[in-house]
């Protein structure tokens, strides 16, 4: 199984033309993701990296039959784009575009909230099935197949945990990069009843960091509902308060959304939580003895 | 971004919310002929992005214009020390100076942007000029909020249970929800990420005003301002933070002694946690970014460097999209630049990691290799101390 994204997905590259989004398309193309279509408007008839391009979203379903997307469209131009994807129909929008004005992603948000499909970001590094599918702009050879998933705000930290996970042996069911913003389209307890519900995925990292209150919100649902184990790390221990650290969501404000709160409010939750970011794959290792 | 009390003022003015009367000026003698036009009791007020003004003694109360000319003249040039300013205070170029009021009641009205709702939402209090966030700890009850419909914004209802919340009646009443409609548009037309006002105050004659402003802009939003750019105060900023910001790089300096350089936002913050975990303390928080290429490592070395506290460097990248040949060639060509005379701790992983190694092996030059992250940290610590 795995989640969100596997050897059926049809994937439309937005912005497919992009110094982005071509060096992205080709690298999701060689990892074996079934990359059907790409949108830049006013480009439609056009090829590029073998692939042929629309005007629209609309135009790569009905033609290609594309059933997710992933955005490399420029922040001005970027809520647009998730919208379109939405009313195209594709189940999957992954958007890694970073500096999206928060007023556009509530739009964005309200446009999406009813809709049958999942927003990844933005702001992300995009979603990988190992072995299947990349969704996202994450070096696939990091990865391998197995039994673990992986939710992240943060991108290279997520590549960090994977490369312990698969240096002890431990492969991965699906990794989501749910992204660094204040506003997402797919939180932590989004993804967690995802990985409940797959047979493949037998324990769960989770690495969260300073900012808002989603990580304690996860806690709260891991605790009336998961058995699988779970490993986190809160990253920001040292971050000083009201300071934006790279991340738009990252900051403590008004004393709210510290590290130590949240790792405490996980650790209440039965949650292996790690100071070190060092100790995630080994903990997980323990974790799966017992 | 943040900006002054006086500019937060301008711009809420701007969309209808009623403001004391005043001016900001950098002159004393300035300061006397506005407190001469106001006439009466006048406030001279500190004009710095922290917090804290009153209590820091940047806030008096003059009698006259004597006295405003005298106050003005002390602040002007005064270092302020507030809570959030830090030991080291902020120097005081200006001051506002506006109206004196006689004050029946102080209120609260704030208003940002809820992740849990994605919505605008706003909040008021009846417990006006305190730390609104000591009031949500102990006295939540007391804070009464609505969530703004996206498409419709704040709608005159919510306004209303608003108002009526605060205890405003008859004609107040509708003052507020005029008040907290103004606030709204000019929240939302200038994508602010905070507004606030504390405290609102209900004036002896029956007014509701905005004694205090307080309002921080999206970063993210910024490209579609460009009259809110130009209200940025460099002299509230730290130079090392300004010049890396021109590089597009993400650097916040902290008060350790290990510099950083690491990509991705989430990968520094924890590089900084496990630097602490090994005994360290870190200089700064540096994100390089995904876009790496030999410049761009190059100035974020260079600056990381001109902190005078830094006495050892970290450096952590993960390539993935970002390649460590590139990074290494960067740090080679930097360290060729700037003399540095300090140990530099490497810790290269993924995309051609091996290839970056040999290119730092080759330099020459003394690098200090490091296995993983946790090697890293404890080898960047041992070498500091």
């Amino acid at each position: 199984m795995s989640i969100l994204v596997d050897e059926n997905t049809r994937l439309v590259v937005q912005g497919i033309t992009g110094s982005e989004g071509s060096f992205h398309t080709a690298q999701c193309k060689e990892y074996g993701t079934k990359v059907v279509a790409g949108v830049t408007p006013g480009k439609g008839g056009q090829e590029a990296e073998g692939i042929p391009v629309f005007n629209t979203v609309a135009d790569a379903v009905k033609n290609e039959g594309a059933n997710a997307a992933i955005i490399f469209v420029p922040p001005p131009f970027a809520a647009d784009a998730i919208m379109e994807a939405a009313d195209a129909g594709t189940g999957v929008i992954a958007c890694i575009t970073e500096g999206i004005p928060t007023l556009d992603m509530v739009e964005v948000y309200k446009f999406i909230k009813d809709k049958p499909l999942r927003l990844i970001g933005p702001n992300c590094p995009g979603v990988i099935s190992p072995g299947k599918c990349k969704v996202g702009i994450m070096p696939g050879f990091i990865h391998k197949e197995g039994g673990i998933g992986v939710i992240s705000r943060s991108g290279t930290l997520t590549y960090e945990a994977v490369a312990q996970l698969t240096a002890r042996g431990l492969g991965q069911s699906t990794c989501v990069g749910i992204g660094g913003d204040p506003i997402i389209g797919t939180n932590f307890i989004d993804c967690l009843k995802l990985f409940k519900d797959d047979p493949q995925t037998e324990a769960v990292v989770m690495i969260g960091e300073i900012g808002g209150a989603a990580e304690e919100d996860a806690a709260a649902w891991i605790k009336e509902n998961l058995t699988i184990p779970v490993v986190s790390f809160i990253a920001g221990q040292t971050a000083p308060p009201g300071r934006r650290m790279g991340h738009a969501g990252a900051i403590i404000s008004g004393g709210k959304g510290t590290a130590s709160e949240k790792m405490a409010t996980l650790k209440e939750a039965g949650i292996r939580v790690v100071a070190s970011p060092a100790d995630i794959g080994d903990t997980m290792v323990e974790a799966l003895k017992n | 971004m943040k900006i002054h009390e006086y500019q937060a003022k301008e711009i809420l003015a701007r969309h209808g919310v009623p403001i004391p009367r005043g001016r900001v000026t950098s002159d004393p003698k300035e300061a006397r002929k506005i407190a001469e036009e106001l006439g009466g009791t006048v406030v001279v007020k500190a004009q710095i992005h922290a917090g804290g003004r009153g209590k820091g003694g940047g806030v008096k109360l003059a009698k006259n214009a004597d006295e405003a000319e005298q106050y003005a003249s002390e602040i002007i040039g005064m270092n302020l020390i507030t809570h959030q300013t830090g030991p080291e205070g902020q120097k005081v170029k200006t001051v506002l100076v506006e109206e004196g009021m006689a004050i029946q009641k102080e209120l609260y009205l704030g208003m940002v942007i809820d992740r849990n709702s994605a919505a605008p939402v706003m909040m008021v209090s009846e417990a006006g000029g305190m730390e609104i966030e000591q009031v949500a700890a102990d006295t939540p009850e007391k804070i009464i909020t609505e969530v703004a419909d996206p498409g419709l914004g704040l709608r005159p209802y919510q306004a209303r249970k608003l108002a009526y919340g605060l205890g405003l009646e008859g004609d107040l009443s509708r003052k507020g929800v005029k008040f907290m409609q103004a606030l709204f548009d000019a929240f939302v037309k200038n994508d602010c990420s905070l507004a606030e006002i504390n405290p609102l105050v209900i004036t002896e004659g029956g007014d509701l005003l905005a004694l205090d402003a307080k309002i921080n802009f999206d970063d993210n939003a910024l490209y579609r301002h460009k009259d809110t750019t130009e209200l940025r105060d460099l002299d509230e900023e730290e130079p090392l933070e300004i010049e890396a910001s021109e590089y597009d790089l993400n650097y916040i300096k902290l008060d350790g002694n290990i510099g950083c350089m690491v990509n991705g936002a989430g990968l520094a913050m924890a590089t900084m946690d496990i630097i602490k975990l090994a005994g360290g303390e870190p200089a700064n928080f540096l994100d390089v970014g995904g876009g790496t290429n030999v410049e761009r490592v190059a100035s974020a070395f260079r600056i990381l460097m001109s902190d005078d506290n830094v006495k050892g460097v970290l450096i952590n990248i993960f390539g993935g999209i970002v390649r460590c040949d590139r990074v290494a060639q960067g740090v080679v060509e930097a360290m060729k630049q700037v003399k540095v005379d300090m140990p530099v701790v490497v810790r290269l992983e993924g995309t051609n990691a091996k290839e970056g190694g040999e290119i730092l092996n080759s330099s020459g030059l003394n690098f200090v290799v490091a296995q993983d992250l946790k090697d890293a940290a404890e080898k960047a610590v041992a070498a500091t101390n």
